[in-house]
């Protein structure tokens, strides 16, 4: 019975950061499921130093949404035995590079539990964490790290380059039975004083809706060349693809969304139809994203028009000042500067 | 407590602190340029996260008073007064923090990194990573048998991680020259340690390492030294280590830019008025020092801050391809 006046109006998009997404989804879940709670070191009265959690403590109370101690080991293995309780936590350790102090927990315990279990006792976890650079932050507040997790058989990694698919990847993580690493960038989180890429400030249905993992999108399409990228690089790859289309160079973008399980089919696809392969990455080059795409490709015997090529951070610590670290860090330059010459246009 | 400490290791107290403060002082408004009217964190001369140590400097003197050069300390995220009190290069930290070239490391550690071995100091960012170094530096001074003793810094935070308790459990088995010294300033970023702390005071762990455990009231420069006068003292006669938690306070925010929410109504205010600095030295006038000396060390130590500002400020940013030095010696 709608009148057409409104069943023609158009809703004015709603906007979300990746940080507010994230939070709705967490909120969301938790008033279908009474299973759900968070914890982490200041995600209750803070609401998340990157403010995935905002909110969520005067909607739910301090017994669902609690701040820890900074005991890592403690809390992390205590989510690991809520899962198997059948609860389902969802915990935030807010850097990625803090995980070594509890790494044991994360990756011999949560990883391993469905397999040493034979099945019977499954891991419903979400261990979400902030991942990248670019900001000044040193070292140890600025890795990305996707490889080492990806690496490790049991867990799943995601990394959302949008809210749209922010939101739809945390309600789908929270009711995965598995552990699941939901890293967020830093550049793309909507947290003003991080900076933020704008195309990730993105519209994002208020209701229920899953963005499956496992499952790469291709976000801009393209004859030419595939871009293979994730989080922060899938806009750098996007920027790029912008200028060299003026250029003539029709550029294909893949966003990864998941690097494990890892969707191989919709990237080899691509390159079949394009034959050209450049992946972009801000982890360390050795081991990591890049390599494992390539190889992807190639053990497809995908043949490709010239030899494929990776963009990432180089095989260094992040150093500290702005003049070394911007002159390490993948960017958009980078990715038009590779995909010219990869097309065999000089500059 | 005062009388315990001698008068020139008061005024260097008071002059330390003086110069921290002043050390925060010029990092302020340099923080802030280019990052407002809108606030990120990667804009402007000062980048990334700038974590201050304002209210903290009686730990840093009171310990570090009882030091020499070649005595080890490991501090936190939070450097600053303990560097400056250590002897850390003041010219070189502050280029440190600007990124420059003649920083400690040649800008790529920054704040949280500050590396200076000509005095063995270190610090680094991931909570009470630095409790383990400190118990090696230890051993290595007890294997060779000279009087060095190693001091890790940790926040009160800290004292809940797994590595404190492993730290302090090696420690005493091993009964090496290491002294522990926790800065409660009551907060771990937004949490308080009342909501995060099993004991009231974290002293009182100590029993379970069988080991003396101190805790010293009033963010007191003199009472810290006294303390850590006796605990450094027993490391360096080989009797083992030591836990000293000392009560202080944090003046600023978690990092530069936090907005504080989770402090109660009109804390900060009081804890301003009770600052551990201008408090030291009106004591330090009742027990009869001169006016006029202890404004000589405090213009000498903002004299000294200046320069080396000045020499960050005019310092050389480092080429970028210095960015692929040093990863393996
Ligand atoms: C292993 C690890 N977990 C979490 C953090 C994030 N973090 C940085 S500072 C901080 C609070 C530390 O509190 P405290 O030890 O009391 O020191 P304070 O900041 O008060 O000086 C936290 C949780 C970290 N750096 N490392």
């Amino acid at each position: 019975m709608s009148s057409p006046d409104t069943a023609t109006a158009v809703r004015p998009a709603r906007r979300l950061t990746i940080a507010r997404a994230i939070a709705e989804a967490i909120g969301q879940e938790m008033e279908r499921d009474p299973d759900v709670l968070v914890m982490g070191e200041d995600i209750a009265k803070l609401g998340g130093v990157f403010g995935t959690t905002t909110g969520l403590l005067d909607r739910f109370g301090p017994e669902r949404v609690r701040d820890t101690p900074i005991s890592e080991t403690a809390f992390i293995g205590a989510a690991v035995g809520l899962a198997a309780a059948g609860m389902r936590p969802v915990v935030e350790l807010m850097f990625v590079d803090f995980f070594g102090v509890c790494m044991d927990a994360i990756y011999n315990l949560a990883a391993k539990q469905s397999y040493f279990s034979g099945g019977q006792v499954t891991c419903p976890m979400v261990l979400m964490t902030s991942v990248g650079g670019g900001y000044g932050d040193a070292g140890q507040h600025s890795q990305a790290l996707y490889a080492t997790f990806g690496h490790l058989p049991g867990l799943k990694v995601v990394i959302p380059s949008n809210a749209h698919d922010a939101k739809g990847l945390m309600l789908a993580a929270i009711r995965d039975p598995n552990p699941v690493i939901f890293m967020y960038h830093k550049a793309l989180q909507g947290m003003g004083w991080l900076g933020t890429v704008q195309r990730s400030i993105t519209d994002a249905p208020e209701g229920d809706y899953v963005v499956p993992l496992g499952k790469a999108k291709c976000v801009r399409e393209g004859e030419d060349i595939t871009v293979v990228s994730l989080g922060l690089s899938v806009h750098q790859a996007l920027d790029a693809a912008g200028r060299l289309a003026n250029e003539d160079v029709s550029v294909e973008v893949i966003d990864l969304i998941s690097i494990a399980p890892l969707d191989r089919e919709t990237v080899r696809a691509s390159v079949r139809r394009t034959g050209r392969l450049l992946v972009v990455d801000d982890d360390y080059l050795s081991y990591g994203v890049g390599a494992e795409i390539i190889a992807s490709v190639c053990e497809a015997s995908i043949p490709l028009l010239v030899p494929p090529q990776r963009i990432a951070f180089p095989d260094i610590p992040v150093p500290f000042t702005p003049v070394m670290e911007h002159f390490v860090l993948p960017n958009a330059d980078k990715v038009t500067a590779a995909v010219r010459q990869m097309m065999r246009i000089s500059n | 407590m005062s009388g315990a400490s001698n008068a020139s290791d008061r005024l260097w107290m008071y002059a330390t602190m003086v110069k921290s403060r002043h050390f925060e002082a010029l990092i302020k408004p340099a923080y802030f340029e280019g990052k407002s009217p809108v606030f990120n964190m990667a804009k402007g001369p000062l980048p990334g996260e700038m974590h201050l140590s304002d209210g903290q400097e009686p730990c840093a003197v009171g310990v570090c008073a009882h030091l020499r050069p070649g005595d080890t300390v490991t501090a936190t995220h939070r450097p600053h007064h303990v560097a400056i009190a250590k002897g850390v290069d003041l010219g070189a930290m502050a280029a440190e923090i600007f990124g420059k070239a003649s920083g400690l490391s040649g800008g790529r550690g920054g704040h949280m990194h500050l590396f200076d071995a000509r005095v063995n100091f270190a610090c680094s960012g991931i909570i009470a990573q630095g409790l383990g170094p400190a118990v090696g530096a230890a051993l290595a001074s007890k294997l060779r048998g000279d009087d060095t003793v190693a001091i890790a810094f940790l926040g009160e935070g800290a004292a809940n991680q797994g590595a404190f308790h492993e730290a302090l459990n090696l420690a005493s088995v091993w009964k090496v020259p290491a002294v522990f010294v926790i800065e409660d300033n009551a907060y771990g970023i937004s949490v308080s340690k009342r909501d995060c702390t099993a004991v009231e005071r974290n002293a009182d762990r100590a029993a379970a390492y069988a080991m003396p455990g101190h805790f010293v009231a009033g963010n007191d420069a003199d009472a810290v030294h006294a303390i850590a006068g006796a605990a450094i003292a027993r490391a360096r006669r080989g009797e083992g280590p030591s836990l000293i938690e000392i009560e202080t306070c944090r003046l600023e925010g978690h990092f530069m830019g936090d907005a504080e929410g989770y402090r109660p109504e009109g804390e900060v205010q009081r804890l301003k008025a009770s600052d551990p600095i201008p408090a030291y030295r009106a004591r330090l006038l009742t027990d009869g020092f001169e006016a006029a000396d202890l404004d000589r060390a405090e213009t000498d130590a903002r004299a000294a801050v200046d320069a080396a500002f000045a020499f960050a400020r005019a310092a050389a940013y480092p080429d970028p391809e210095e960015a692929f030095a040093h990863v393996f010696a």
